[in-house]
């Protein structure tokens, strides 16, 4: 389709694309600039682009209504742990499932895509009477464990099988003639060359475990373990009335820093995201 | 490749490597089998369990009933306009984003300046924080919220978007689609930059304009990753959740309660654990029949595979 165009039609396209980026590119706009407005500012008409009064003392009663850093910290802490261990489960059983024979590995790899089928939305109800039994609820346990080893890691480990089984195996005999095992071949010669597939693993786990909303609010009871998606809720006046000022501040803190993230490294997410995409 | 011809001079004790190997096997896909089995299997199973069984917490009392959850599954009043609102939404939802999708990423393949720019706006929201996202267009959308104001700049009297049942709906489909639609853009983007350019300029001579192009070569060869972006999406649409709860708590009415908040409704809000099990069988199989029926149409749809 890449064709020289016309000055026309060029102007013409950055015309259209910019009308479209409306609705992407505004919500958050508004989102930063209505979080800096006095409550009264934030409905008035007609609306202000650019805030006509600031008020930053929203950002500081974030902090006052809700254990806002704590709550921070949790989601933080659990998008880690839960990056950080899908990557080591999904590239393992990938791994094993695209390069290593063993008996039954295929009726396996089948039963473990049924977790593709299976969205966890399905099994919520037994899962909270199973961490009920094991005393884990109003723990982070569930939003540990169950993306870690549940349906949510399968598309991980699907990612990471399609990249190995592309993989040249001549690099992997050398290694094996001189005597190298498994592990130590996984772990020198199979995983640093799966970097990219990594990162796309690794991308979608963190934005999946940090917007994760139906599982905390089903497990979790207390503020002080609340994740960020459940606690910006959590900002209403005494009759159940959202501060929107407030909230908006809230959201503000909780998107950014992950926007900005994006912003800095973009071409390794939508590479990495493109990238899986093809394999997949 | 030098170790190739050194190979079969080694003496190689091939059984102990083999058996070496299963093991290793069984111990890499260990962890994620196990867990699949605790879960989502073993929780699958007992999804059907309670499904036959009358679930009183308050009481403590859990008592075989045999189908009587699947009678009232029939009999439930408010399942036609739940079933009815989730295959609008979901049915809304893969079109507008689809068609979207590829509008976009056929602009963003075309040889522009500075097209990198719009390729990371376009695809920001899929990064921003899902509740925060959702939290704004509900702001947006408040009666004396931003749209209408703006609308009424220009005159337009904008309606409760999020209290009238049609404008609801479209509400919670459009926040949706403009989230997540950065996604299939970037996909489409790598399927459309992935055709031969040889093919196109094989037609050109053969005298086909753009759209003929498009249409007889573009589509067929991106079929494989429509294929797949509709999967996802359509998988993707029945587990929206946090959408519904932050924008119009399935109301007004019933109209936005989709299957998966009203599972959630009856099994945490009203704790019938029972019923909710039972339709938690009801996505269940609504999943596994449409993904079934998207790997049939695989043979008729798509023309061109890797």
């Amino acid at each position: 389709m890449r064709t020289d165009l016309s000055p026309r039609l060029r102007v013409a396209l950055y015309g259209l694309m910019c009308v479209l980026l409306i609705p992407f590119v505004f919500p958050t706009w508004w989102m930063i600039t209505s979080s800096v407005k006095p409550i009264s500012d934030i409905f008035a008409f007609p609306p202000d682009l650019w805030p006509r009064r600031f008020d930053f003392s929203t950002y500081q009663r974030v902090f006052e209504l809700q254990p806002f850093a704590r709550q921070y910290w949790n989601s933080a802490y659990i998008a880690a742990i839960v990056t950080a261990g899908t990557m080591v489960v999904s590239s393992m059983a990938g791994y094993a499932f695209a390069r290593i024979k063993f008996p039954f590995s295929n009726a396996i790899f089948m039963v473990v895509l049924l977790g593709l089928l299976i969205p966890s939305e399905v099994t919520i109800v037994p899962l909270f009477q199973m961490f009920l039994g094991w005393g884990m609820i109003n723990t982070h346990w569930p939003l540990i464990l169950v993306p870690i080893f549940g349906a949510p890691s399968v598309f991980a480990t699907f990612v990471m099988r399609q990249f190995f089984i592309a993989l040249p195996g001549e690099l992997e005999e050398a290694a094996r003639v001189d005597g190298l095992g498994r592990f130590k071949i996984f772990w020198t010669i199979a995983l640093p060359l799966a970097k990219p597939a990594l990162g796309a693993v690794a991308i979608f786990t963190f934005l999946h475990s940090w917007n994760l909303y139906l599982e905390p609010i089903v497990f979790l009871s207390s503020t002080q373990m609340f994740t960020l998606p459940q606690a910006l809720t959590q900002f209403t006046d005494a009759y159940g009335g959202a501060m929107w000022n407030i909230q908006l501040a809230a959201a503000t803190m909780t998107a950014i820093p992950v926007l900005l993230v994006f912003i800095v490294a973009q071409k390794q997410f939508v590479e990495g995201l493109a990238h899986t995409g093809l394999k997949g | 490749m030098t170790d190739h011809s050194a190979a079969p001079h080694q003496k190689r004790p091939f059984w102990t490597i083999a058996r070496k190997d299963a093991a290793a096997g069984f111990l890499f896909i260990a962890p994620q089998t196990l867990g699949i089995m605790t879960f989502v299997l073993i929780p699958l199973g007992l999804v059907f369990y309670y499904s036959m069984h009358e679930w009183n917490v308050l009481a403590n009392t859990f008592t075989f009933v045999g189908d009587a959850n699947y009678q009232l599954l029939l009999r439930d009043p408010n399942l036609p306009p739940v079933l009815l609102a989730s295959a609008i939404f979901s049915a809304g939802l893969v079109v507008l984003n689809l068609s979207l999708a590829l509008l976009l990423a056929v602009l963003l393949d075309q040889k522009l300046k500075g097209i990198v720019v719009f390729r990371t706006l376009f695809f920001s929201p899929v990064v921003v924080s899902l509740v925060a996202w959702t939290i704004v267009w509900s702001f947006l959308l408040q009666a004396n919220g931003g749209i209408n104001g703006i609308l009424a700049v220009f005159g337009i009297e904008g309606p409760n978007w999020l209290r009238t049942p049609t404008t609801a709906m479209i509400a919670v489909v459009v926040v949706q689609v403009f989230k997540n639609v950065g996604l299939n853009m970037i996909l489409f983007l790598a399927a459309l930059q992935g055709v031969p350019k040889e093919v196109y300029e094989a037609a050109r001579v053969d005298g086909a304009g753009p759209f003929k192009q498009f249409r007889r070569i573009t589509l067929p060869m991106i079929s494989p990753t429509i294929l797949l972006t509709s999967i996802i999406t359509i998988v993707g649409s029945l587990q929206v959740f946090a959408q519904i709860a932050i924008l119009t708590k399935g109301g007004p009415g019933v109209s936005t309660t989709v299957l998966v908040y009203y599972l959630y409704q009856q099994a945490f809000q009203f704790n019938f654990f029972g019923y909710g099990s039972t339709l938690s069988i009801l996505l269940f199989l609504i999943v596994a029949v449409l993904t079934f029926i998207q790997w049939q149409m695989r043979k008729r749809i798509v023309f061109y595979e890797n």
